[in-house]
């Protein structure tokens, strides 16, 4: 009984998910990415944190713990205090075209969830149905990725991809073991860190964020 | 026991040059921690050739065999003559106001967590930790690409942390995969992951999972082994950055990943029991090896044709480990080490002559036999090794993947002969006047420490020549490992 009331509010809280993922594609400020990246990653704390509670898997209140902690605090807050610094906060990126780029991201998602089937239809978890919306975040952050020329952008969907694995992870199999997660997120932070490093050096040798300059090193 | 060793010294090194690595004799330590990772090796080496493979800690945290010990000696051992080339080069760039304390702190600490990191990525028997180190092998050289602050290294910094990056992602997506097919049969937890536990039950692991998590596999981790057409961050990352960071991104890093997609591919074998996983790879291996021997063509910039050489190579590993069988894959680790070690004294002689003619375009190098003999002919008989002429080691292992490909797959032989011929062409077509050229620059009055280019060359010459019976031993039995 209750068990079916926590699926409704984790598949809602997907669906959100999913939600925010588009809702990013179509950001052209970086500081209203910067809100919708923290949203997502509270939705997914929220959703990691209510299966561990429905299923009784200990370990995913860490994870949901480090996401939280990670994706909902410590990022946001780093992003924010760096586009102040960085003072592009009134940066509006022009974007070509958002309605095309909605329109690859449906297809993306379709195609996401034609993939997922034969995955989800193996998996004995209680989200194994998410599992399709899970790959349409990953490739909705890539598309994210893809369309943007400013660097901090290009992070938050890299970022916002991480999201979409780690909900994929949990959806599938309930979480990776908790050294790899723990891992992973160390791995999150140095990653930051060094986002953090080069993004004051791109300021400083091109006197701009956006990567359009950085067209010298090409083939042809 | 020695593991801990091994894994520990180059990151204790890490922290302690992060701390002091601005001081005078910092490139001094760098070498220092380097040899004793080697000595390290060579002890874990001894064991495991004395008492044969061995898991150790915990649940089984570290697993070494006869494939990734010889990895790891080979790391040791390309990163100590690095460091020990490093020291005078390093020092140069400094005089040349290129670098600053600063810089040279950050250098060191990062070169020690990068070395660490990939003896991790190497001895560990965890596929998630296997993914981790790689990344954190990857976060550990970005900024060294970008060490000089130009522009173009930051591009070449940016691009290197963005792709790989993606690319990573999608090997953690593969990884998920596996431990969702691997949690059926193991149980959920820790263990599940374990390469030798996961080795044990490949059998049963749900094979279209597998299949789906291989090629997730291969692209995430091929992008770092700079197959094509995901290799588009490896040339800019070796010409834009320091050439001892070429060297060790060359020689080592690429040979890690490739590691990764082996390890995966022993499990996904037993699991499929088809050549799905092999044929991919040698179709990766074969588009690698034919578009970087064209694109070698038009290269005006010696690291970045140099860089394009590693990709082809690479390319030809992927593609004698694709094939599989006990002399294809003898051939792939011959050719593994061949090349680190051609590679890494190739990109030690291009260094310093780069660094004499103040610029990387090969037109601006020229007659280096005559400014300076030692870099000359150090950069000539590497190319000559790179290229596979007979004496060297290359050589052997070249011919032996070639004629393993006309026995097995004769409709890949045409692509890599017209390869490596093009490719021959056009590295000795360039090489050949930067070396003998005609030149106005007086000799250098200094000589440049080239020791660790010619000890390279020796031994892959001596390895052409006689590959001792213990050496030819071990390269079968880590050949036998990968399902030869």
């Amino acid at each position: 009984m209750s068990l079916t009331y926590h699926l409704q509010v984790i598949n809602l809280l997907a669906a959100l998910l999913l939600l925010i993922s588009f809702a990013m594609l179509s950001q052209r400020r970086i500081v209203g990415l910067i809100t919708l990246f923290a949203w997502q990653g509270a939705a997914l704390s929220t959703s990691t944190a209510l299966v561990a509670w429905s299923t009784n898997q200990h370990h995913l209140y860490y994870s949901a713990g480090l996401t939280l902690a990670l994706k909902v605090i410590a990022m946001p807050w780093f992003f924010y205090r760096l586009v102040k610094k960085l003072d592009v906060d009134h940066d509006v990126e022009p974007m070509i075209n958002i309605p095309t780029t909605m329109l690859i991201g449906i297809v993306l998602v379709i195609f996401a969830f034609n993939l997922a089937l034969p995955i989800s239809q193996m998996s004995g978890t209680v989200m194994r149905s998410t599992l399709g919306i899970a790959m349409a975040c990953v490739l909705l952050a890539f598309l994210m990725m893809i369309t943007r020329s400013k660097a901090i952008p290009q992070v938050i969907g890299f970022m916002a991809m991480e999201n979409g694995l780690f909900f994929a992870a949990t959806s599938a199999t309930y979480g990776m073991p908790l050294v790899v997660e723990m891992g992973v997120a160390l791995d999150v932070m140095v990653a930051l860190f060094v986002l953090g490093i080069m993004s004051f050096q791109i300021r400083e040798s091109f006197d701009s964020m956006d990567l359009k300059h950085m067209e010298k090193l090409k083939e042809l | 026991m020695e593991i801990y060793w091994v894994l520990g010294i180059p990151l204790t090194g890490g922290l302690f040059l992060a701390l002091w690595g601005s001081r005078r004799n910092a490139p001094e330590i760098n070498a220092l921690f380097s040899f004793l990772t080697l000595i390290a090796a060579a002890v874990l080496t001894a064991r495991i050739i004395d008492q044969g493979p061995m898991v150790v800690g915990g649940e089984g945290w570290f697993f070494i065999d006869s494939f990734n010990v010889f990895l790891v000696t080979l790391t040791a051992f390309v990163s100590l003559t690095t460091a020990l080339f490093s020291r005078p080069y390093m020092r140069i760039e400094k005089e040349h106001g290129r670098l600053n304390d600063k810089r040279l702190r950050l250098y060191h600490s990062s070169y020690q967590v990068f070395i660490g990191m990939m003896v991790l990525a190497l001895t560990t028997n965890n596929m998630g930790i296997l993914w981790v180190s790689m990344e954190g092998a990857t976060l550990a050289t970005v900024l060294l690409v970008s060490l000089y602050r130009t522009p173009a290294s930051l591009e070449a910094a940016w691009k290197y942390f963005i792709l790989c990056g993606v690319g990573i992602a999608q090997a953690l997506f593969g990884t998920i995969l596996l431990y969702f097919a691997a949690e059926k049969v193991l149980g959920s937890g820790g263990t599940a992951l374990l390469w030798t536990h996961l080795n044990g039950v490949k059998e049963q692991l749900e094979p279209t999972v597998l299949q789906l998590a291989f090629v997730f596999l291969l692209v995430g981790y091929g992008t770092k082994v700079g197959l094509a057409p995901l290799h588009n961050w490896l040339p800019d990352a070796h010409a834009e950055g320091p050439t001892p960071v070429s060297a060790v991104l060359s020689g080592l890093l690429l040979n890690v990943a490739l590691y990764a997609v082996m390890r995966s591919k022993v499990l996904v074998d037993g699991a499929l029991g088809n050549d799905m996983a092999g044929n991919l790879m040698m179709g990766f291996g074969l588009l690698s090896v034919v578009v970087a021997a064209f694109l070698i063509k038009r290269q005006t910039d010696v690291k970045r044709m140099f860089a394009y050489s590693s990709i082809e190579h690479m390319g030809l590993i992927t593609f004698a480990f694709g094939m599989g069988g006990p002399v294809a894959s003898f051939a792939g680790l011959l050719h593994m080490t061949m090349h680190s070690l051609t590679k890494s004294a190739i990109f030690f002689a291009v260094g310093h002559a780069t660094q004499k003619a103040g610029t990387q375009v090969m037109d601006g190098i020229r007659g280096l036999i005559k400014t300076n003999p030692t870099i000359g002919w150090g950069l000539m008989l590497g190319t000559v090794a790179i290229l596979g002429v007979p004496p060297f080691g290359v050589f052997a292992s070249e011919f032996l993947i070639i004629t393993t490909a006309m026995h097995e797959h004769p409709w890949a032989t045409p692509f890599l002969l017209l390869a490596l011929g093009v490719a021959f062409a056009a590295i000795f077509g360039k090489v050949q006047p930067m070396v003998f050229g005609e030149t106005e620059l007086p000799r250098l009055p200094h000589m440049p420490a080239l020791a660790p280019v010619f000890v390279h060359l020796g031994l892959v010459l001596m390895l052409g020549l006689f590959i001792p019976p213990y050496l030819a031993m071990w390269y079968r039995q880590a050949a036998a490992l990968l399902g030869g």
